[in-house]
């Protein structure tokens, strides 16, 4: 059995993708030098135009120069080992059965890991259910119609369990790993709707989108400060726990820093609770209204229990 | 050495991308461990490959770089190209297009018959001469044949090389791999794929996304394989608090992953310590494969046990189970508490008591580990008790700082 896989390594590497598109082209037709500087603008990093070019007109016997090349076909690469591997790994993950892709050219080989080896400590528990027909079924239809940018008409329980019908184009579907839920982002005539794609009992894809649908759904994004001191590892934990948000980081003293993060209002009630899991160790500075919603609980907290409160 | 944005080594730019990435506030001279000219350089790539995330703050403290994304806005882990910056040499690249593309047709060659075909259609059409040996070629075709991008036969005495046919039906995957390759702890593989296609899906989108995971990919995925052979591990760990990296030899069981956290973990059992203890993975710099492990089983089932009494990532001191009772009020109309609950409890017990409060309940290694998810309940809290005191104490010791903190006193807002 294989114990080692390299990662890392130019087979994936930017250079090699640009340089094969460089000489698709090269082999259709004489490339120009102006074309060759567009493609590498195009597909590689920010710097890769100080180096390709110059390489390809001198150090790699790739690209003759009248701007056509000695490769008899385009470029293609069959896919590596590493990587079949890892699409037989996929087809141990339940949720493989909302794809299906096809499982041809796999069967022989080793998937690269097995799913129980990984342990999602802190995942919630009520995940989606993955294994459901009906579910399957409707996470298909969403992502046919999102694909093919069509409308669907949706019946969905709310909150409180009440049904719903609307009609919308699915924009997105935004998977949570903490929840291990789908939430679909779709845009209606009058709003968008973020609807978790567990609670819908019912889904038809209609036909092309409306124009007025096709737009991203509108986001409310609001700014939080705080002051950080660094107690406890609290910098690392507090930096690394809000990592997935855009944030800025200021040094105020020897173990003082003040945090700004940026969020989405519809998380407001999530991000609450989650400042008040690191205690004393942040302080929110603004904005009022949020400081308005910690004093709130502390409060209740201290009509709760005087007695355990001690 | 002339500046390249291309790396040879993964290690260094896995630590500046993460002080980047998680901290942010350092100006040029706080890396003290690294030259300051190798800081430049180290930034200098950084900006070329992820030049739309980066930002620059200058202060009294001199100017700092750092990245900021919101993850959910992201159709894709922009970390993933850094794995995309490997060096190599102008006979690699040379060689791997003129291989793949002798090989095309499905023919079966000789290295002898392709280093023909080498020299003859592609190499003399240039002037400048490109010295090839035999041993290089060699070579590569046997680092291909490895990869699965060549198959080798014997015929006679010589072994001929073809290229590997592709039997997968790549576009059916699109989805799946477009979906996995964000939440798949290998996904930058699945990266790999996508970069096969024109156009990628812009419908998957992804919450509380840890995209820093990236950077650990290479120790993931040794880990796993390491996991699946039942095999030991010889690690070389560098903790934060270390002045020098640690080599520690282990039997790799599980990978822990936190989803809320940003942590992610190795559970294993040390030999040394004759303990199974977690390390965290962003601290393990290499993983050496060692020997088979015969007991792995009885390691496992060693696991089994030991597993539903880690709240987190902690084993406590002394391996004795701490008993922890919270009693939460949950008021009419306030059913989504109760769920909370049961949908956050791991390895806890969650009962209703009557119509106003529910109790959770749980025996774990070490209770402090519970704190910060007990702060969430703050509003709410009626009863909270411990075996062990302390971790009371400090529980209501911490809501004091913080009524002070919000509710008076100095240091109030």
């Amino acid at each position: 059995m294989e114990v080692a896989a390299v990662l890392f390594s130019e087979l994936y590497g930017s250079y090699f993708n640009v340089v094969a598109a460089v000489l698709a082209e090269a082999v259709r037709h004489s490339l120009t030098g102006g074309r060759l500087e567009e493609i590498v603008r195009e597909k590689a990093f920010a710097e890769s135009v100080l180096a390709i070019p110059a390489a390809l007109r001198s150090d790699w016997p790739l690209l003759k120069p009248d701007g056509t090349t000695p490769l008899r076909h385009e470029p293609t690469m069959p896919l590596t080992l590493l990587q079949k591997r890892w699409l037989k790994t996929l087809l141990q993950d339940p949720r493989i059965a909302l794809f299906a892709p096809c499982e041809a050219g796999l069967a022989d080989l080793e998937p690269l890991f097995n799913p129980e080896d990984i342990v999602r400590f802190d995942q919630y528990l009520d995940g989606d259910p993955y294994r459901d027909e009906v579910y399957i079924s409707i996470f298909r239809q969403l992502l046919t119609a999102a694909r093919e940018r069509r409308s669907v008409r949706l019946r969905y329980a709310g909150r409180r369990g009440r049904l719903h019908d609307a009609v919308c184009l699915p924009v997105r579907l935004e998977y949570s790993e903490k929840d291990d839920k789908f939430r679909l982002l779709a845009s209606g005539r009058r709003s968008g709707y973020i609807i978790n794609v567990a609670r819908i009992r019912a889904c038809t894809v209609l036909g092309p989108a409306p124009s007025e649908l096709c737009r991203e759904p509108v986001r409310h994004t609001e700014s939080l400060t705080f002051r950080l001191w660094d107690e406890r590892n609290a910098l690392e934990r507090v930096l690394l726990h809000f990592s997935h948000l855009e944030k800025e980081t200021v040094r105020l003293g020897e173990q003082e820093y003040q945090v700004t993060l940026r969020y989405d209002r519809e998380d407001e009630t999530e991000l609450l609770i989650r400042i008040l899991s690191f205690g004393p160790m942040l302080q929110v500075t603004a904005p009022d209204r949020f400081i308005a919603l910690i004093r709130e609980r502390l409060e209740r907290q201290a009509q709760q229990a005087p007695e355990a409160a001690q | 050495m002339a500046y390249s944005e291309l790396i040879k080594n993964y290690e260094r730019i896995r630590g500046y991308m993460r002080q980047f990435y998680v901290y942010g506030f350092k100006s040029r001279e706080e890396y003290r461990t690294k030259s300051a000219r190798s800081y430049d350089n180290e930034r200098r790539r950084v900006e070329s490959w992820l030049g739309d995330y980066m930002c620059f703050r200058q202060d009294a403290h001199g100017k700092s770089v750092f990245l900021s994304v919101d993850s959910r806005r992201l159709r894709g882990n922009p970390l993933y190209k850094s794995f995309k910056a490997k060096s190599f040499t102008a006979k690699d690249i040379t060689l791997h297009f003129y291989l793949l593309d002798i090989l095309a047709n499905g023919e079966l060659l000789t290295l002898r018959e392709i280093m023909e075909r080498l020299a003859g259609r592609y190499l003399s059409q240039f002037d400048a001469g490109f010295p090839l040996d035999e041993s290089t070629v060699r070579k590569k075709l046997k680092e291909y044949e490895s990869a699965g991008l060549l198959a080798a036969e014997r015929r006679g005495r010589e072994v001929c090389y073809r290229r590997q046919e592709d039997m997968v039906d790549l576009p059916s995957w699109l989805d799946a791999v477009s979906f996995f390759s964000e939440e798949n702890p290998l996904g930058v593989i699945g990266s790999y794929l996508l970069d096969k296609f024109d156009q990628t899906p812009s419908y998957f989108g992804f919450k509380h996304h840890y995209i820093l995971h990236a950077l650990d990919s290479q120790v993931i995925c040794d880990l796993l394989m390491l996991i699946r052979a039942h095999r030991a591990a010889e690690l070389t760990v560098q903790s934060p608090r270390a002045k020098a990296p640690a080599r520690c030899t282990a039997c790799p069981l599980k990978l822990y992953i936190s989803t809320q956290t940003g942590r992610q973990y190795l559970l294993a059992y040390r030999y040394l310590e004759r303990k199974l203890a977690f390390t965290r993975l962003d601290t393990i710099h290499q993983v050496e494969a060692g020997a088979y492990e015969p007991e792995y089983e009885a390691l496992l089932s060693h696991y089994q046990k030991f597993k539903g009494h880690c709240w987190g990532v902690s084993t406590g001191t002394g391996r004795q189970l701490e008993h922890l009772e919270m009693t939460v009020r949950v008021n009419p109309g306030e059913g989504y508490i109760l769920r909370r609950l049961e949908r956050e409890k791991r390895g806890g017990r969650v009962e209703r008591l009557d119509a106003h409060t529910c109790r959770f309940c749980a025996d774990i290694y070490d209770a402090s580990e519970l704190q910060p998810w007990l702060r969430t309940f703050t509003g709410r809290i009626v009863q909270l008790s411990c075996s062990r005191q302390s971790v009371v104490d400090t529980f209501f010791a911490d809501l004091a700082r913080m009524q002070e903190l919000y509710g008076g006193g100095g240091g109030a807002v």
